[in-house]
């Protein structure tokens, strides 16, 4: 276990190598192998029959800490990142850590960052949204003008279309905030985009918005207004207060279903068109190069996925017997109809459980209890959605799209479960 | 100041159109945005043109920027440097095992490139290049690529967009409903799915690239950007 000081420094992930010299695992301190138990590192005076201290002295009073923070005991339950991917971390990414977490709620300090050209520090006084273009009255909103308008709260799964891009070629990456960690799930609240159109006013041409961001990258995407006047909001707030400047405080696009590099954070901009700008992130990023050597674009929707969060890689197996496993499943195109779970990679399931509200383009947890007598296991699941769609394996997504199309990697992912508990990332046949 | 009953539900009426109503009633929130405003801040371009401001520039003049401002991050010839990306060559890489993706291989537009640019780079340094600069450096990538042929030829709003890039063509619109409609399964395979017990054929050990223990092996994976 860290020292619970030294929050920068957070302790690595398990690798075999610190397996077998330390026993070293995440989120808990154990013996030798990940099946030794978790008493080792307890100190039998604060144990039964003993009374701790913080049983007899008083601990701190309220409001020494204004705005809370999770307990010390938790400071390896980080956002990381991989440090070879990028060239620097302005313009880079940092994983949710999803074998971590319970239910379907990302807290805001853990969803992962993706930023283009660092964070952008925005005082929301001098900061304005802007909507002109094909419209009757170009618009120019304060961050309180936009509060005025009528507000909607929508539960939304945000999944970077890169998400488990690293792993197109093979398995690649232990542990699944690294493979699976680029999606967070939280409650918007912010104004429909439809309102904020009407206000300004559509003129019969206008078939595109193209949303612009105010920090040092100006992102821009094309978006088509079927999907603007669908479900798109402008969002000023997450899990109930306002977003974080890493979320693109103060305004952001909200695009239910849609890859994430659409939802253009610290939003300053609409401009309303009858065609689509073809940007840089839409046409040299974002788009699907095939073996043929041609290219699909304008791939928004993020297809049906999901992951065992719980054992994984970073969280391996303390013992056997009754054993409960838990992911995560999501999709793009509506609410996740069933999760299946393998143990033995593929050659046979069993329904797992969904567990918690089943919401329209949110995160869903499942669960599956069985009972572990030690034996190796090869952990998969396979969402299935409300539209038939059923997650592919890798080797059917490879087949469609070779080796090299980098984005919407949601094949199901295989957790090796070794004897000792140790779990690894693998691939199979 | 509040809004009446009645005008919050008419509000909450419109949310309910299904049509983008032109004309629906307005909530008379905000103000008008003005000539000026939308100027200093309307700077997206389009394949077709739109958007391009008035300017000019050649590869000659683009090379020097170059230099001074872009080659730290991206080569003397647009070859990229360490994780940075190149801008230039890849050529014919498209079908291969390696495709490099350039503005000469890959990217479909040349307005892109004079969009992206002029919003993004330097990185750092954002929305601080002229239009003139801007052309320049656009018409010396062009140039880097084989796109121009003549480091003085003038590009300018006129006719930037006039200038086609070779992969134009090799982009189709997103068309997974069809072309993996096999995905779409009435009844998903839930008992010997596999003809005999399933083996391992890849372990993420064998890269060894799990952070913290990044080994040169990692250098080789396609960055992402």
């Amino acid at each position: 276990m860290s020292d619970p000081k030294r929050i920068s420094e957070p302790p690595p992930p398990p690798s075999r190598r610190s397996f077998l010299r330390t026993g070293l695992a995440l989120g808990g301190a154990v013996g030798s192998g990940a099946l030794a138990g978790r008493a080792a590192a307890a100190d039998a005076k604060n144990l039964p029959p003993n009374v701790p201290e913080w049983s007899q002295t008083l601990g701190d009073g309220v409001v020494s800490r204004p705005y809370g923070r999770p307990s010390k005991f938790e400071a390896d339950v980080i956002r990381r990142d991989v440090e070879w991917l990028t060239a620097s971390r302005q313009s880079s990414v940092s994983f949710t850590p999803l074998h971590q977490l319970e239910g379907i709620i990302t807290p805001n300090g853990l969803g992962f960052e993706r930023h283009h050209g660092g964070i952008a520090e925005i005082d929301p006084a001098e900061h304005r949204l802007m909507i002109h273009g094909l419209v009757e009255k170009p618009l120019m909103l304060t961050l309180e003008d936009v509060k005025r308008f009528p507000r909607v709260n929508r539960i939304a799964f945000l999944e970077c279309a890169a998400n488990s891009g690293m792993e197109w070629k093979g398995a690649q990456l232990n542990g699944c905030q690294f493979t699976h960690g680029m999606v967070h799930c939280v409650m918007y609240t912010g104004v429909p985009l439809k309102v904020l159109l009407e206000e300004a006013g559509l003129k019969t041409n206008a078939t595109w918005l193209l949303p612009e961001g105010a920090d040092a990258a100006a992102m821009t995407r094309s978006v088509p207004m079927e999907k603007a006047l669908d479900d798109a909001i402008v969002a000023y707030a997450m899990n109930g207060e306002a977003l974080y400047p890493e979320h693109g405080y103060p305004l952001r696009l909200v695009l239910p279903g849609w890859q994430g590099n659409m939802w253009v954070k610290w939003l300053r901009r609409i401009k309303v068109g009858d065609e689509p700008w073809h940007t840089r992130e839409e046409t040299s990023k974002y788009t699907a190069l095939l073996p043929d050597g041609r290219a699909r674009r304008f791939t928004w929707v993020m297809d049906a996925k999901s992951v065992i969060t719980n054992p994984s890689p970073q969280a391996p197996m303390r013992q056997k017997g009754f054993t409960v496993l838990s992911g995560l499943a999501w999709s793009g195109r509506g609410k996740i109809r069933s999760v299946d779970v393998s143990l033995d990679g593929g050659r046979n399931w069993r329904a797992a459980r969904l567990d918690g509200p089943v919401l329209d383009k949110a995160l869903t947890r499942f669960y599956y209890e069985f009972d572990w007598n030690g034996d190796e296991l090869l952990l998969q699941s396979r969402a299935v959605d409300e539209t038939g769609y059923v997650q592919p394996t890798k080797a059917a997504l490879r087949q469609h799209r070779g080796l090299n199309s980098i984005y919407h990697n949601n094949g199901i992912q295989t957790w090796h479960v070794l004897p000792s508990g140790e779990i690894e990332n693998v691939e199979v046949a | 100041m509040s809004r009446s009953r009645n005008g919050t539900l008419a509000a909450l009426a419109v949310l309910f159109l299904t049509t983008a109503a032109a004309g629906a009633e307005r909530l008379n929130i905000g103000r008008a945005a003005t000539p000026e405003e939308i100027k200093g801040w309307d700077i997206d371009v389009r394949p077709d043109g739109k958007g391009l401001p008035v300017g000019k520039g050649t590869a000659a003049l683009g090379e020097t920027i170059f230099q001074e401002r872009c080659a730290s991050c991206h080569g003397e010839f647009g070859e990229g440097a360490g994780r940075w990306p190149e801008l230039a060559g890849g050529a014919g890489t498209l079908k291969s095992d390696n495709p490099v993706k350039t503005v000469g291989s890959y990217w479909p537009y040349v307005t892109t490139v004079f969009d992206f640019v002029h919003r993004a780079m330097p990185f750092g340094a954002a929305q601080t290049l002229t239009p003139d600069e801007t052309y320049s450096l656009t018409a010396y990538l062009l140039y880097l690529n084989d796109i121009l042929k003549d480091q003085d030829f003038e590009v300018n709003e006129k006719n930037l967009a006039t200038i086609r890039l070779p992969n134009e063509k090799n982009f189709f619109m997103d068309d997974r409903e069809t072309a993996e409609k096999e995905f779409w399964t009435a009844k998903p395979c839930m008992k010997d799915c596999l003809p005999e017990a399933a083996t391992i054929t890849g372990r993420a050990r064998i890269l060894d690239v799990t952070p913290e223990k990044a080994s040169e092996a990692a250098k080789q994976s396609p960055p992402v950007q």
